[in-house]
């Protein structure tokens, strides 16, 4: 899909959210929400970083059966620093603060989001989070898992409980703050036209992750200030020995802790649901269904965090309870599947990476989403509790969902983000491989998780060793995938080819500005007459306000409805 | 669409983003009922836990419940919803443009909830003196009531009910101080930008056009009232018949 003509020249001196200020100050004060995006994408990389290097120490660890690398003190921190880095400070932010962030104005068509100082402080919150979480680390570290189960948590863990507590209550403040600008600004900020159907469903994946955010969030940040009191000052709920029932913490933890699945998973949907309707140039098959289904699963997942519990000593019928419910929110998940691939079905496809990445999800999103199916019947759950099985499970989920659909997403959007293309051999030669390395990872884990093997014990028997080492040299393998779109993509930030406003030839509003946009989005506040995934001939398909040699605007209601008048 | 936007007249309030101070309102308003859901949320997992324990723990709350001050607590929940009242005059003296009246009634409401935080505070005091701070959250004031003898009358010793234990009061305790402790929070919050309002209605910004800050912390102070509404019959009014039997 290579462009063969542009619709306007791509004046590289005119003046774009990128080059309309400099300096260090222009970024820290900015209240642009496409700079605040970008603002995320620098600190979620960074995290993710961090993240991965915990991953690769632990794959080195379980390359041997013996626990030869890492003791196992420093090996029960370190899988608790990967997962808290991972979920907290990248999974939860990744896509809506920067991808989100940067298009949930530009696809409704509004000048920036409801709250612009509101949004700067959130990313202000997530930095000062995130900052104590690290002193956290350098301190001494944390061993608890990332579920910070008490009372191991509250009395016995000598480690650094609370600093990391505190940084995870923190940087909660700023997806709390990140949710209520997207509703707010869905709500109120659409261009005229700009109805609800008419919205690209990424917008309605996010206004369902918004939902969570705004919902969930607050509960863990009281259950985590609780704990901190507990551990300090020996008042309680949690510890038996007050009085009180650790069960009691595991509900509250996971009441907001499932539904984070899908923040994760949500606006991971959202941008697949737009790969795979504009890669295949055709309206997605049963919009509004794939439109409610993010509401369905919004709710739905509010009513399965027992499924995490099934030996915790809950109520058998509660447990029956949730696990019925926990096959009930497989259904709107499966709606999108099936969406999809009907989508796909006489589409004229074309395989650009956005698109191999888009594809890739749905093939790990659907193995990450039937085991689940596994583990919420209740039987095969307690045979498989807490060994590699479910590791594999969330992973399939988090990285082949979520991972997937974010390098996607930024490659679908780097040419409107930075005004550059990213060079597509690289990009469809890396999508490959971490494809490839993702599954060499993480289907050993299936096998050796479902033989009995268990997760956070840093030696193992030696019949699960294969297992380990094709497990780690997968995650070689997918590594090298993810670092190689890394040194690309800020080449080409440089060096890449300039992007035209709309280099993939589609009817979104986000297409229909310049590439990069100008600061205020849109030359003329856009009407919006067509729906969202109405393909039109390429020529019709104009930026909205057009600017003559001398950079004064014209054409501004000729184009308005993106028609030739 | 761009020309109906230039006749618009442009006030000094209206942010860029927005075409119009009436999209503005709108945004802000309904900003602040999605902040208030998350609050719900919040102190929920507080509901949460007080029930749980309330229902296991029936007769240590309620002996905990009579030690707390009823006088105290009904005074207090009438100043709140003094204070409400008078806040909702500010909103309605803003909306018509009564700047004076505005500004009284702000005052008023700063007082009233000034009043609260001051009362809550002797009752935290008294129950600091009780020893009956859980835990070691008072550094060299570990939580120890003297507990009373049956027939024993002192009202600053703790007279147990039933099959209480002075471990399930302290229990109670810890959920009272956290859950009155994060409604003062609020309150004090509260207070701090209701003098930033002061501050701006007495430079003359609200009136009939402009006064969606008004409106806004106006529904931020009912939220916490409504919070207290709940907390006081939860907190003090358990178990009041056991008294008599």
């Amino acid at each position: 899909m290579q462009a063969p003509e542009t619709f306007e020249t791509p004046a590289a001196e005119r003046v774009n959210y990128l080059n309309a200020q400099y300096g260090l100050k222009s970024w820290l004060l900015t209240k642009d929400h496409k700079r605040i995006g970008l603002l995320y994408l620098g600190s979620i990389s960074f995290f993710f970083l961090i993240g991965g290097l915990y991953a690769m120490f632990i794959r080195l660890e379980l390359l041997t059966p013996q626990g030869d690398f890492l003791s196992s003190a420093t090996y029960n921190k370190v899988f608790t620093q990967h997962g808290i880095i991972m979920v907290f400070f990248f999974l939860i932010p990744s896509i809506p603060a920067t991808l989100g962030n940067f298009l949930v104005p530009l696809m409704i068509g509004a000048k920036d989001l409801a709250f612009p100082r509101i949004n700067l402080l959130s990313w202000y919150i997530y930095l000062l989070g995130g900052i104590i979480t690290i002193y956290a680390l350098l301190a001494g570290g944390i061993d608890t898992g990332w579920t910070f189960y008490v009372p191991y948590s509250t009395t016995f863990s000598n480690s650094y409980v609370i600093a990391t507590g505190a940084g995870i209550f923190i940087s909660g403040f700023s997806s709390i703050l990140t949710g209520l600008n997207f509703i707010v600004t869905i709500h109120t900020m659409r261009a005229p036209g700009m109805t609800w159907f008419r919205m690209p469903l990424f917008i309605w994946a996010h206004y369902a992750t918004s939902l969570i955010m705004i919902l969930g969030t607050p509960v863990i940040a009281i259950t985590i200030l609780l704990l901190a009191f507990e551990r300090l000052a020996h008042v309680g709920i949690f510890d038996p020995a007050n009085g009180g029932d650790p069960v009691l913490f595991q509900h509250l933890f996971w009441f907001y802790s499932h539904p984070a699945v899908y923040i994760m998973v949500l606006p991971g949907m959202g941008i697949i649901s737009e790969l795979i309707a504009n890669f295949s140039r055709k309206n997605i098959f049963g919009y509004s269904f794939v439109a409610f289904s993010s509401l369905a699963i919004a709710v739905f997942g509010f009513l399965v965090w027992g499924h995490h519990m099934f030996v915790s000593g809950q109520s058998v019928y509660a447990g029956m309870v949730f696990s019925f419910l926990s096959f009930a929110v497989a259904i709107p998940s499966a709606v999108k599947v099936f969406n999809w691939t009907a989508t796909l079905y006489r589409g004229s496809i074309s395989y650009d990476t956005p698109m191999l990445y888009a594809l890739g999800f749905i093939g790990l999103f659907t193995i990450g989403g039937m085991t689940g199916l596994f583990l919420a019947t209740l039987g095969v759950n307690v045979h498989t509790t807490d060994t590699y099985f479910v590791v594999a499970h969330f992973h399939y989920v988090m990285v082949g969902g979520t991972l997937l659909a974010y390098m996607g997403g930024l490659h679908y959007w780097w040419p409107k983000i930075t005004g550059r293309m990213y060079p597509e051999g690289w990009g469809r030669f890396s999508a490959l491989v971490v494809f490839v390395g993702f599954n060499l990872t993480f289907l050993p884990q299936f096998i050796a998780g479902y033989l009995g093997m268990p997760r956070r014990y840093h030696a193992y028997p030696p019949e699960f060793q294969v297992f380990n080492v094709l497990s780690s040299a997968g995650a070689s393998i997918l590594g090298v995938g993810l670092l190689i779109p890394l040194i690309y993509l800020i080449w080409s930030m440089r060096y890449g080819r300039r992007a035209e406003a709309n280099p993939w030839h589609l009817p979104g509003l986000e297409w229909r500005t310049p590439s990069p946009p100008p600061t205020e989005n849109f030359l003329v506040t856009p009407l919006v007459t067509w729906e969202a995934y109405e393909f039109a001939p390429p020529e019709e398909l104009r930026v909205i306000g057009v600017f003559k040699e001398d950079e004064s605007l014209e054409n501004a209601d000729a184009v308005i409805d993106g028609r030739p008048t | 669409m761009a020309a109906a936007v230039e006749h618009e007249v442009s006030h000094p309030a209206l942010q860029h983003h927005f075409e119009n101070l009436e999209q503005q309102r709108e945004a802000g308003t309904l900003g602040m009922w999605v902040f208030l859901v998350t609050e719900i949320m919040f102190f929920g997992g507080m509901f949460f836990a007080y029930t749980l324990y309330r229902s296991k723990f029936p007769d240590a709350f309620a002996s905990a419940s009579n030690h707390l001050s009823l006088p105290l607590g009904a005074v207090n929940t009438v100043v709140l919803i003094l204070s409400s009242l008078t806040m909702a005059l500010a909103v309605y003296c803003a909306q018509v443009g009564k700047r004076r009246n505005l500004i009284l009634f702000l005052v008023m409401t700063i007082v009233l909830g000034s009043a609260f935080l001051g009362i809550k505070a002797v009752e935290y005091r008294d129950k600091y003196v009780d020893s009956l701070i859980p835990g070691r959250l008072v550094p060299g004031r570990p939580f120890n009531p003297v507990v009373a003898a049956h027939g024993d009358t002192d009202p600053h010793k703790l007279h147990l009910m039933g099959s209480a234990t002075v471990k399930h009061v302290e229990m109670f305790y810890w959920i009272y101080f956290a859950m009155t402790g994060m409604h003062a929070i609020h309150m004090i919050i509260g207070v701090g930008l209701l003098l930033v309002l002061l501050y701006f209605s007495w430079r003359g910004r609200y009136g009939p056009e402009y006064h969606n800050p008004v409106e806004i912390l106006g529904l931020y102070w009912h939220f916490v009232d409504i919070i207290w509404i709940f907390l006081f019959p939860l907190l003090y009014l358990l178990g009041r018949h056991m008294l008599h039997t």
